[in-house]
């Protein structure tokens, strides 16, 4: 089980917990991760990333055992930890302003 | 009984404020959605329990929400908006060309007859229709690719299709605004779009008379005369009588041709609201008094209406889509403010009182009437 760590807009969007859990079949990557998000909350297909070119969003980060993988190729394998559930993967709200 | 139901976006979610048909005495919900800018939302003239609203932010972008009780519940829908085809380019404010990019929804305009078709105005401008009560979203592709396309430049605020207008008499007709391209009508249901904007003056373009290029703010037009529009440009107020063949303008005595919203009175097509502003670039009213103007004459002649409004020190702005009028009679105005003020008035206009003071700046104002 991959653990997912939302940020409180995309929860209440979601209407999930803090943690939601989910099944990611093959390699667990960045886009296969979100690929199973989407899937399962189909409300937040285009909240994290852009619904045209499947890109991140500019102020959405994307941490896991205390690195930020936000800069790293979606198709990149997550951390071992993180595809056994014994850390979470964290969507972030950028810090900004207003 | 009658009622009145004032749609209210603002920068951080939606307020929703009814009130019997006296308009006195005010129920307040929300924030819907707070923390999101709500742009803009608008109920279905076929359905008064139909809301749909465009919600977003610059984190998690656009969103759109429908509300099947009138207000009390929201659930999203579809809030996927490509362009149709390779977007190509526009220009952007270096004179480069730029492609197409989508950033937002500025307005929803719900059709006058169906329930689950609505209109949306996006930026980079762009029309988008969806007839499944918004779980799926088309581009109306002719006006983006329309042969001047590639020569409209953005405004201060983005490249934003901001109004649209829908002909009761005529579903084929469509008239939407673009800031800063102009005006453009279709009489083909959307497939085929042309500018008119003949009578337009902007000394803020190279040629002040071209075809394209105007920074249009507003138009709005009356359902029993909808060859009539007035507009609220960048600078002017203009009115056409031929379905915006030409414009000419009717901005006559108002202490400021500036301004954004523009509205009818809900009963006499010939009553025109405007609120003037200061500019370039102060964005407030003139003197610190907020006031609104309204015509009897359609145009040229204009009376300030100050009654209940701030006379001294007040320096709030009144954007594009904070403006509406209820169908009663005597027909009531609203409007809301970027202080977080939304003024009522019961009396066409007479005398006005704040519904509300400390919201979230006002992105938008809709009416519903309500029997």
């Amino acid at each position: 089980m991959i653990r997912v760590v939302l940020p409180p807009h995309l929860r209440k969007l979601a209407r999930v917990d803090r943690e939601v859990t989910l099944d990611v079949e093959g390699e667990v990557t960045q886009r296969s991760l979100l690929d199973a998000l989407e899937a399962r909350y189909p409300m937040l297909r285009g909240t994290i990333r852009d619904q045209g070119t499947q890109r991140r969003r500019p102020f959405v980060r994307f941490f896991a055992c205390e690195e930020d993988l936000s800069h790293e190729p979606p198709d990149t394998p997550l951390p071992e930890a993180v595809v056994r559930g014994a850390e979470p993967f964290l969507v972030v709200g950028a810090m900004a302003g207003g | 009984m009658s009622g009145v139901r004032v749609l209210v976006g603002t920068r951080k979610g939606a307020f929703v404020l009814e009130s019997d048909g006296k308009r006195q005495r005010w129920d307040v919900s929300g924030p819907h959605f707070g923390g999101w800018e709500i742009f803009h939302l608008k109920a279905s003239p076929a359905d008064p329990d139909r809301l749909y609203a465009s919600q977003g932010t610059s984190w998690f972008g656009q969103l759109i929400q429908r509300s099947d009780d009138g207000g009390k519940t929201w659930e999203p829908v579809g809030n996927r908006f490509v362009y149709d085809g390779v977007p190509g380019t526009h220009l952007w404010y270096d004179g480069t060309p730029h492609p197409w990019e989508f950033a937002r929804v500025w307005h929803l305009e719900p059709s006058l007859t169906d329930p689950n078709t609505v209109y949306a105005g996006v930026e980079d401008a762009a029309l988008f229709r969806t007839t499944d009560g918004g779980q799926t979203w088309q581009e109306l592709a002719g006006l983006r690719t329309h042969e001047s396309a590639h020569s409209w430049q953005p405004g201060a605020g983005g490249m934003c299709l901001h109004t649209i207008l829908l002909d009761p008499s005529d579903r084929e007709r469509l008239f939407v605004a673009i800031s800063s391209a102009g005006t453009f009508r279709s009489d083909d249901d959307g497939r085929t779009w042309r500018p008119v904007n003949r009578g337009l003056r902007s000394e803020q373009i190279p040629n002040p008379t071209a075809e394209v290029g105007h920074c249009v703010h507003r138009i709005a037009m009356h359902r029993a005369r909808p060859d009539v529009l007035f507009m609220q440009k960048h600078w002017d107020v203009m009115r056409s009588d031929d379905a915006g063949e030409s414009w000419r303008e009717v901005s006559g005595n108002l202490p400021s041709d500036f301004g954004f919203p523009i509205d009818v009175h809900a009963n006499e097509p010939e009553t025109v609201y405007v609120v003037p502003i200061k500019s370039d670039s102060e964005h407030y009213p003139p003197d610190g008094k907020l006031r609104v103007y309204r015509s009897r004459t359609g145009g040229n002649e204009w009376e300030a209406l100050t009654n209940g409004l701030p006379q001294r020190d007040c320096y709030v702005n009144v954007l594009r889509d904070a403006m509406a009028v209820d169908a009663l009679d005597p027909c009531g105005v609203y409007f809301g403010t970027t202080g977080g003020q939304v003024y009522a008035s019961a009396d066409a206009g007479d005398r006005w009182a704040p519904i509300v003071r400390d919201l979230p700046a006002v992105l938008s104002v809709e009416v519903q009437t309500l029997s």
